[in-house]
């Protein structure tokens, strides 16, 4: 799959949601399932301060392609960091150096990129550029 | 519901004030309960700042023309308002300031720089906001003087016995909330500036919490400076107030130079102008201040009295209700309260619990309050926060119980 299919995958998946809460229980789905970083690599210098939940960010190289692993105590954070990380992982640095975050947007989860929200998002996709732009 | 009946105030005549309630967010009524971080404004004052810039606009202060002297006269008449609503002296002792932030960053850069040495300590306790934390301890830093605690205990109280040796220290200034907006303890203030009294310690009352549920009168509490912000008391933000008996006053240096706060300038020197206006450089947020005069009329048509007994129904109403809720653990559990329930859902953050109250058009508070210390005490990320004022009905207490219910659901 493209990047663009992955993030078409995702808008299409959220739109057969007619309501907040089904696409809310889904996040949550997702937050609760996925372990989605070591426990080792939740340390001090991996950890995004959000003012409100914390969100840990590692990255690397595989083969050249990104792979994020990351992880917040809050939930609902979590699981879209989990529709982040499975956005980017496995592109190129440029991918997602160069990506635009609307995806996001037309899943209708806008307001969680607000820095009002404070809950790390914002500075996490923030770090994922930074690590992608240079490796790129 | 028969505490409903029992209190004297007519809440839907209060909301009908309010435009901003009858609004809705995310599809459903808004439920407004963030009250601690800013009151919603009533229809007076928002049509006071409309009536200013329409009708009155000029600067004040200054001019002999007939806006300027408008301005002038309301400006003032305001401060009359506060002086008498807070029950100070005189006028002299009532300073416009950009709010309690400012208030408190003022004295400490005043009053503080003067009096406080090297080697000497300022006292604040384990539950004040960062804004009455950061500028003492700016102050330290540059004084080398020290910053001590007092504690508190697993309710969210002041150690009294621990005040009191506290005290014996001899610290130059005490400075400690009235109503913690974290955990909505109402502190025993009067008690405390007698016993710091006692001891020779002038005391700073951060009321940012208590102005708009508590009857103030700073002579009774024989308060040497008492802060607090405009918008927190259904007024505009941008305009605050620092009340400092004049004795005080007069003795502290100016803070800002400028306009407004000098009587005479030449390039070899400056003669200050008298109080209150010695504090005030520059022109003030003159519409706000002005505003805060038509908040000050709302509050006193209902009378605090009033206010207080039905803000505190609907603190032991949602008291009784939120405690049915299975694994809710309350943070600050104090005997005296102000309307302020800080929680916690076990095994959920208090982020999620946001989130999903917000969809449910439920405005609370989540996060740390600008009180990480006191965080740190209870050893918890944060809480959330339902702060009440005198608009909230009982069935906004219901519906944030169907809130949390629904979210225990979602997140089971």
């Amino acid at each position: 799959m493209t990047f663009q299919e992955k993030q078409q995958e995702l808008i299409d998946d959220f739109a057969l949601f007619d309501d907040w809460e089904g696409k809310y229980e889904y996040l949550i789905d997702l937050g609760k399932k996925l372990p989605i970083i070591a426990p080792e690599l939740k340390t001090e210098s991996r950890l995004v301060q959000g003012c409100q939940s914390r969100v840990w960010l590692n990255g690397d190289l595989k083969n050249g392609k990104v792979e994020f692993t990351a992880d917040s105590d809050a939930i609902i954070t979590k699981g879209i960091i989990s529709l982040l990380v499975n956005v980017f992982n496995g592109e190129s640095p440029s991918t997602v150096a160069n990506a635009d975050m609307d995806f996001i947007n037309k899943i209708g989860l806008k307001e969680h990129l607000s820095p009002t929200r404070s809950n790390g998002l914002v500075s996490m996709i923030k770090q994922m550029k930074t690590f992608a732009v240079l490796n790129s | 519901m028969t505490a409903i009946e029992k209190h004297t105030i007519n809440v839907t005549a209060i909301r009908s004030q309010f435009p901003i309630l009858s609004r809705n967010i995310n599809g459903k009524p808004l439920v407004y309960l963030d009250n601690g971080a800013t009151t919603q404004k009533p229809q007076r004052v928002i049509d006071a700042i409309t009536q200013y810039y329409a009708n009155e606009n000029a600067n004040i202060h200054r001019g002999v023309h007939t806006l300027s002297q408008l301005g002038t006269d309301a400006y003032e008449a305001t401060r009359e308002k506060v002086r008498a609503f807070i029950g100070a002296k005189s006028t002299h002792e009532i300073i416009f300031t950009k709010g309690t932030t400012d208030s408190i960053n003022l004295v400490a850069a005043t009053f503080g720089r003067q009096n406080i040495q090297a080697g000497e300590s300022i006292l604040i306790s384990a539950m004040e906001h960062h804004s009455n934390i950061v500028p003492w301890q700016m102050l330290c830093e540059e004084k080398g003087a020290k910053l001590n605690v007092i504690p508190i205990n697993d309710k969210g109280e002041i150690i009294y016995s621990e005040y009191l040796k506290l005290l014996e220290t001899k610290p130059k200034l005490l400075s400690v909330v009235y109503v913690s907006n974290a955990l909505g303890t109402i502190n025993p203030i009067k008690e405390m500036i007698a016993d710091a009294h006692s001891f020779g310690v002038p005391v700073l009352v951060d009321g940012a919490q208590a102005i708009q549920h508590l009857a103030v009168d700073v002579q009774d509490l024989d308060a040497d400076f008492f802060v607090f912000s405009g918008h927190k008391m259904y007024g505009p933000t941008g305009v605050g107030i620092l009340f400092g008996k004049e004795v005080l006053l007069n003795a502290m240096p100016p803070y800002q130079g400028g306009g407004d706060m000098i009587k005479t300038v030449s390039f070899a020197k400056t003669e200050y102008n008298d109080l209150p206006f010695k504090f005030e450089a520059g022109t003030p947020n003159i519409e706000a201040c002005i505003c805060l005069g038509k908040a000050i009329d709302f509050l006193n048509e209902i009378g605090l009295e009033a206010i207080a007994e039905y803000e505190h129904s609907l603190l032991t109403y949602a008291t009784e209700k939120l405690q049915n809720i299975e694994g809710i653990q309350f943070v600050g559990t104090a005997t005296e309260k102000s309307s302020v329930i800080s929680f916690n859902l076990e095994g959920i953050h208090p982020y999620d619990v946001g989130v999903i109250l917000d969809k449910m058009g439920i405005a609370v508070r989540t996060g740390h309050h600008c009180t990480q210390p006191l965080m740190a005490f209870f050893q918890i990320p944060g809480t959330v926060r339902a702060s009440f004022a005198c608009y909230n009905k009982f069935e906004e207490v219901d519906k944030l119980v169907e809130g949390l219910t629904k979210v225990k659901k979602m997140f089971a």
